[in-house]
């Protein structure tokens, strides 16, 4: 009898608990900025950015749009991309052997420092830049995680497989397809969080002038911090929207297995 | 040199593909496992090792016999060479009169392991239907089959659930579940219950007797525990490692095996034939110590 209303309980304090302490968090941030008189170009007040956000809701918005867009097709590429490879990968050896070091080194190259030159490549007034970068960056993840699931296939049921002479395609079917998933699904999560880091930070460098990255350098240039901060705020829900956006699909999928 | 069999072929060993030739037709006259001078080297880094050192063995239809001996004895790698999961070096295996090869892609055995390996997103149904899924079995046949395996092994409530929700020896009896599938007419188990505790492994067992004798399949049982070979099988096959030997052949008699209960682990019969392996095991008749005491 105690039990369902404990776990309620609990639930509430799981979502209350953060909620909480942000709230603490936000009234110390004020109280410091107004009792020490911080200047804006140090850090606003959580009031300030508050006012500019409600008072120019439309443009951030206009502006995250712009951003989540060029995140959201650069990852559609590259997961796509990342997917063919990964399964091309894994059906021919050699190839597989020819791009772990090639894959390796990708992993490590901060694709958004390409962004000048690729703007000179693909044009500084269209977004294909940026898309692009969006899209090598989330390749590198889905890629290697994609490649290393296909690759894991416990000897049981390799053994099992084989005692049932399943063929090739069964086994892919039946066996390596389902055991990837957990696999790509993790890879997709890192490619999520990136793609939009990647999409934003790719517009300090240059290209049209829409997006949060170009609006939080030109609110900063013309020293209106409140609204630079603001805009960092529309960044934030646009990673958390694509954050969300992958752990539920995740979760959709996978919800019947174990967690293991 | 322990009790070779007697029986060694003198002709020159041929290929897998002239083993002792028996038409379809007379498949079942042919018994369910032989093995004739089967030797398994694996070459490693550091050397070269035997697994398998001439090995004779012969499973009647509708036998049960267990493999016993010490870690390394080449228990296990003689079970995968009858599955077909390996090759041997050189020697002949034959299941029902055919190669080993021809035998699995014609499903003439089912097998289990010492990991149950049931596929973690499939449910305990579709897990139980895969070996028919894998042959082209209808829908309706496949569900069909389950219910009735799922029944016999006392899982009929668990058909939807998912592997993790069910305890160990529920897992391995759903492994067992499908390794019956095809009502194959031999069954290879490769330390089954090796990951069960002691009284869930009891109950396994006599499960697994009530399950052999409603199926007369004939049984390949590879295990560690001498009560357990004894009181499941008719015949167990002692074998001695480095290189991996048969040494004796216990034959056990405690009974059909539908009339084997529990009451059975309590008999003096039941004792005398784990004396008799563990000491044919441990070598006490003073010959076999020279093998196991050299290091």
């Amino acid at each position: 009898m105690t039990r369902p209303a404990t776990t309620t309980w609990r639930r509430g304090e799981v979502v209350l608990a953060p909620v909480l302490l942000g709230l603490l968090a936000l009234a110390a941030w004020e109280a410091a900025v107004v009792v020490l008189e911080l200047r804006p170009f140090v850090v606003p007040s959580p009031s300030a950015i508050g006012a500019e956000l409600t008072g120019n809701v439309g443009i951030i918005a206009t502006a995250a749009l712009s951003t989540a867009l060029n995140a959201w097709w650069g990852l559609v590429l590259g997961v796509v991309g990342a997917l063919v490879a990964a399964a091309v990968s894994a059906a021919v050896r050699t190839l597989d052997e020819m791009s772990a070091p090639l894959a390796a080194a990708a992993a490590v190259v901060p694709i958004v420092a390409l962004a000048p030159v690729l703007y000179t490549m693909f044009g500084a007034n269209v977004q294909t830049a940026r898309v692009a970068i969006a899209a090598i960056v989330s390749f590198v993840p889905v890629y290697v995680n994609t490649l290393r699931g296909l690759r894991t296939v416990a000897p049981v049921h390799r053994d099992l497989l084989r005692a049932y002479a399943a063929t090739r395609r069964q086994a892919t079917l039946t066996v390596t397809l389902p055991g990837a998933l957990p696999f790509f699904f993790s890879g997709l999560r890192v490619a999520t969080s990136l793609a939009v880091i990647s999409a934003l930070v790719a517009e300090y460098f240059g290209g049209p002038v829409d997006g949060l990255g170009k609006a939080i350098t030109s609110a900063v240039s013309s020293s209106n911090y409140p609204l630079a901060w603001a805009y960092v705020v529309g960044a934030v829900v646009v990673g958390l929207l694509f954050f969300c956006g992958s752990s539920g699909l995740e979760k959709a999928v996978l919800h019947r297995r174990s967690g293991r | 040199m322990n009790t070779p069999a007697p029986t060694r072929p003198t002709a020159p060993s041929a290929g897998p593909a002239d083993a002792p030739a028996a038409t379809g037709t007379e498949a079942h006259a042919a018994p369910a496992v032989e093995v004739r001078g089967v030797i398994r080297r694996f070459s490693s880094r550091s050397g070269e090792v035997v697994a398998l050192s001439d090995v004779d063995l012969t499973v009647r239809a509708g036998e049960f016999v267990s493999l016993i001996g010490p870690s390394g004895c080449g228990k296990s790698t003689l079970l995968r060479l009858i599955a077909d999961l390996d090759e041997p070096t050189a020697g002949e295996l034959a299941v029902f009169g055919r190669p080993p090869r021809v035998a699995r892609q014609n499903h003439d055995f089912g097998i289990a392991f010492q990991q149950a390996g049931l596929l973690p997103w499939r449910s305990v149904r579709t897990n139980v239907e895969l070996p028919l899924e894998l042959h082209g079995a209808g829908r309706a046949a496949r569900r069909a089959r389950a219910t009735e395996l799922l029944e016999m092994v006392g899982l009929a409530d668990f058909a939807q659930h998912l592997p993790h929700q069910l305890s160990g020896g529920m897992q391995q009896r759903v492994a067992i579940a499908r390794a019956l599938a095809e009502r194959p007419s031999l069954l290879l188990m490769d330390e089954p219950f090796g990951a069960l505790d002691e009284m869930t492994r009891e109950h396994v067992q006599t499960e697994l007797l009530r399950l052999r004798a409603e199926t007369g399949a004939a049984v390949v049982f590879v295990t560690h525990s001498i009560p357990e070979a004894v009181y499941l099988s008719d015949r167990v096959v002692v074998m001695s490692a480095r290189p991996g030997q048969v040494r004796e052949v216990v034959p056990v008699g405690l009974g059909a095996a539908r009339d084997r209960s529990d009451d059975v682990r309590e008999d003096n019969a039941f004792f005398d034939r784990v004396r008799a392996v563990r000491e044919a095991l441990h070598g006490t008749d003073g010959t076999a110590p020279r093998g196991v005491d050299r290091r």
